[in-house]
């Protein structure tokens, strides 16, 4: 950690950029922002040049902020904004350093260059992954700092004095004998300096800003219907389209007959392409309508023979065998042999959408001399690039303006829809908003592959594992987005957590095993990888503690002894719940701990039966450490989100395959937690000064196992496939 | 043409009546703030109110609704109660990707118009039909009983 700060430290000042501030008006400071970070999955990809990320400088200007005349400050923001809150956690650690109130920034997109946006622990410029706080962390408090000390020195050598007698608050400078001068008349000075080598951060203690439950930026216009997202954005010109694509994965269009679609009030255009036929219109409803007058034939292709059985057999077979060695640790062979007795257990999750609630929608505008893009992205340069593939137009002529997101979940990190967007407009001469069906949207998604894990546990004399040995089949996200599985024939995203899982082992041998469904392609889910790694070890952790005979709290304490920031957060939540008293007669608790995203996370359930199979949910209580807290009411928002995000998937969600085609079309078919059904979240913060951890997609990564731990001890009946409905239950 | 009453002025709009309301509304009126989030009234990002009353605009033929007050998110902010629901949903930091917002708000400023008494069941009855994927529910209910506490409506 330290080794990592030096370097940081290093990197960043020689790195540190200071722009021009004739040309923007005014004291333009930025950050590079340094590779700081063990490598990730998609780092591994950009590594191995299988996505080439690169865009020139020539539109970007860093993640700058920039102090203007008029002493706001504009803050550029690297990172999407879509609901985590993350754009008013960046402006609270830059107004902490640079001395200004949150009223006083606006905060604008970044516009996509890998250069300057690239995320260090992500290492491409993209949000998602649950990095951005801890990304964004040190680099953009050290670039609101740097800008302060120029200011505090512009003003003393107006005052002629040392800068070490001003000091700066609420973007004035002030003076040893009283003087005070606002950041806006010191710009021009402050410019002309060179960048200080020494910038010094404030200490924690120091902070008024950071830590204090600050009201998020972007929601004002949230509540009185102001706030635009893509899908509600209007051009000069623009009509709609909405687009029809195969309904088996792979298939192709064979004829069209359009004839009563072209009769459709309002409907101007149909766009014939190899997958997928689009309709523009003046109105939304026109184009739902006219796709619905349009007569194709479809080559459905080789995937039509598939339905979701011949996925769960693949997947069973594949569990069976040994795939590529992702990790092993001591001899889990002798330790299976010498094991007093040996446990084995088979935990299966199915294929998932994300469904956020704005349905996939883009604005394009193609012409000879270059392509607007507005749309909501995690990944702008990804987006600017499919633009530049698609049109034969260069990158830089293609601009993307990023927009605020309706939910994304993973998602827009995906840019499917914006290819095929661009697909459309190139085919015609006005701009279009493509806006998808929600039908649409449910069966083309990407979804989080079915996975199968077989884990063998070698336990001891006392009940505990010793070892274990852990299969993992399914499908590999990390090769549909990069190309190709890392040479290791790995996928790092789908062992993460298992390679290294918090207990204490003597022995571990993890397998991949490639399963690829081909019927759909995968994609991230929120909770990605650790979550469905953190799924099977803990419901499997759960299972051991209970053949042991031992209370599941105390037995995972036991096998956590060398981990003391989980047992605080366990021990938290021992007494936040009353651990040690019994719980009433037809009630019982589940609970599930992991180390995600850099934050731990301890959730339990209460469960209580309602006859047979009725679930009635009577507590959720979270317990998170993500070391130091931004903003508190974004931790507990997220944590809240989150987890019910998570609860509703393992409650509910499962896409099925019939003929090639995803069953599931809308939300009745595919239902979500409602008001009625969800618990309140209990959330509890472990006060931390460590550096910051994740908490997007923690709480997600928790629920499930907590879940059908409960409902072992509820109902005594050990389900080991999501989604709960699956297995009769129902919420009662 | 269809004269349709929205936020209090009339409108003339030349389109099909079975043109469900919600597309009229966005598309053709331009106000985006009611979503679309299903179209089959599972959802309920496109809630407006309709007479008061919150309906699904994405299932109503706009035909059905022609000599109707239509009241969207856009129309509401005149109202001491919608702005007491507003600002208890900025107090309480509820959105979090928003999408949803337009619709919980129109629900829950119908049922704190409709209602003298509230309690939990009352929200779950009138906010069971707005669906919010980023799972905001702890702070929609928190927030629906603040205003009703101060309102004086609320009774557990
Ligand atoms: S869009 Fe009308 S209920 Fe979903
Ligand atoms: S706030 Fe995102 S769907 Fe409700």
């Amino acid at each position: 950690m330290k080794d990592q700060q030096v370097k940081l430290e290093m990197a960043s000042r020689r790195r540190f950029l200071k722009g021009i501030s004739a040309a923007l008006g005014g004291l333009v400071v930025g950050a590079w922002l340094p590779p700081m970070a063990p490598k990730s999955a998609a780092a591994e990809a950009v590594a191995q040049g299988k996505a080439s990320l690169g865009d020139s400088l020539a539109d970007g200007f860093g993640a700058f902020v920039r102090v203007g005349h008029d002493g706001r400050v504009a803050l550029i923001s690297p990172k999407a904004e879509m609901g985590q809150g993350i754009q008013t956690g960046i402006a609270m650690m830059v107004a902490e350093e640079l001395e200004v109130g949150l009223d006083q920034i606006d905060i604008q997109e970044a516009p996509p260059n890998a250069e300057l946006y690239t995320d260090a622990l992500l290492q491409f410029q993209a949000t998602g992954g649950s990095t951005s706080t801890r990304y964004t962390w040190e680099p953009l408090r050290r670039a609101g700092a740097t800008a302060r000390m120029l200011l505090v020195r512009a003003a003393a050598s107006v005052w002629e004095t040392d800068s070490n007698l001003c000091h700066a608050r609420d973007g004035k400078v002030f003076g040893p004998t009283g003087q005070k001068i606002s950041y806006g008349e010191l710009v021009d000075l402050a410019a002309t300096y060179a960048l200080p080598d020494d910038v010094i951060l404030k200490r924690p203690e120091d902070f008024h800003l950071i830590g204090t439950p600050a009201t998020r930026l972007d929601t004002p216009t949230k509540v009185n219907g102001q706030a635009k997202f893509t899908i509600d954005l209007d051009m000069p010109g623009m009509l709609i389209t909405s687009a029809r694509a195969c309904p088996v994965y792979g298939g192709k269009v064979r004829q069209v007959d359009d004839k009563a679609a072209r009769r459709v009030p309002g409907v101007r255009d149909i766009v014939i392409l190899e997958d997928v036929v689009a309709v523009t219109a003046t109105n939304t409803w026109a184009c739902f309508q006219g796709l619905k007058a349009l007569n194709i034939e479809w080559d459905y292709g080789a995937n039509s023979k598939i339905d979701s059985a011949v996925v769960d057999q693949k997947l069973q077979d594949a569990i069976q065998r040994d795939g590529v060695i992702a990790t092993e640790k001591g001899a889990i062979d002798a330790s299976l042999q010498a094991a007093s007795s040996k446990f084995e257990a088979v935990y299966e999750q199915p294929f998932l959408s994300r469904s956020p609630l704005e349905p996939m929608s883009c604005v394009v505008h193609v012409r000879d001399d270059g392509c607007d893009l507005w749309v909501g992205t995690q990944v702008p340069g990804f987006a600017q690039q499919t633009a530049a593939a698609v049109t034969g137009l260069k990158p830089e002529q293609v601009k993307v303006h990023n927009q605020w997101i309706g939910g994304a979940f993973g998602r827009r990190l995906d840019f499917d829809f914006i290819t095929q967007a661009v697909r459309i407009a190139s085919k015609v001469s006005y701009p279009v908003k493509l806006t998808w069906s929600r039908e649409e949207d449910m069966t083309h998604d990407l979804y989080r592959p079915q996975y199968a894990d077989r884990m063998t546990a070698a336990v001891n004399g006392e009940g505990f594992p010793v070892g274990w040995q852990h299969r993992i089949a399914g499908g590999s996200i990390f090769a549909r987005y990069v190309g190709s599985l890392p040479a290791s024939g790995v996928d790092p995203d789908a062992v993460e957590v298992a390679v290294d899982p918090i207990y204490k082992l003597d022995s571990l041998k993890v397998h991949f095993i490639r399963e690829e469904p081909e019927v759909v392609p995968v994609s991230w889910w929120r909770g990605v990888g650790v979550l469905r790694s953190t799924f099977a070890i803990e419901c499997f952790v759960d299972e051991l503690a209970h053949n042991a005979g031992k209370d599941p709290l105390s037995y995972r304490k036991t096998l956590l002894a060398h981990k003391p920031r989980v047992l605080t957060a366990l021990d938290l939540l021992a007494s936040k719940v009353a651990w040690d008293s019994p719980v009433p007669r037809g009630r019982g608790r589940g609970l599930a701990v992991g180390e995600v995203f850099g934050s731990i996370v301890v959730t339990m359930v209460e469960l209580s039966a309602i006859g047979e199979k009725g679930v009635r949910i009577e507590r959720l209580v979270t317990v998170v450490d993500c070391g130091l807290v931004t903003n508190p009411t974004s931790v507990k928002a997220q944590m809240e989100g989150g987890t019910l995000f998570g609860l509703s998937a393992a409650l509910f969600n499962e896409i099925d395959i019939k003929g090639g085609q995803v069953q599931q079309e809308n939300f009745h078919a595919y239902r979500q937690l409602r008001i009625s059904e969800a618990p309140p979240v209990e959330v509890h913060i472990v006060p931390s000064a460590e550096a910051p951890g994740g908490v997007g997609e923690a709480g997600t990564a928790l629920i499930g196992p907590a879940l059908l731990n409960a409902v072992n001890a509820t109902f005594g009946d050990r389900v080991r496939r999501l989604p709960l409905v699956r297995s009769g239950y129902f919420i009662a | 043409m269809l004269t349709l009453n929205v936020n209090g002025t009339t409108h003339q709009v030349d389109v099909p009546g079975d043109m469900p309301l919600l597309w009229v509304i966005r598309d053709i009126l331009k106000l985006t703030g009611t979503k679309f989030g299903c179209g089959i009234a599972q959802c309920g990002a496109c809630t407006v109110h309709m007479d008061g009353k919150p309906v699904r605009s994405c299932v109503l033929p706009v035909q059905s609704v022609a000599g109707q007050e239509i009241t969207t998110i856009e129309g509401i902010s005149e109202k001491p109660l919608a702005r007491k629901v507003q600002r208890a949903w900025l107090d309480h930091e509820v959105a979090q990707c928003g999408y949803c917002q337009s619709g919980q708000i129109m629900s829950a400023l119908a049922l704190l118009n409709d209602q003298t008494s509230i309690n939990d069941h009352a929200i779950d009855l009138a906010m069971a039909g707005n669906l919010c994927r980023c799972a905001t529910y702890t702070r929609i209910r928190e927030a629906i009983k603040d205003v009703s506490e101060s309102v004086g409506v609320w009774q557990p």
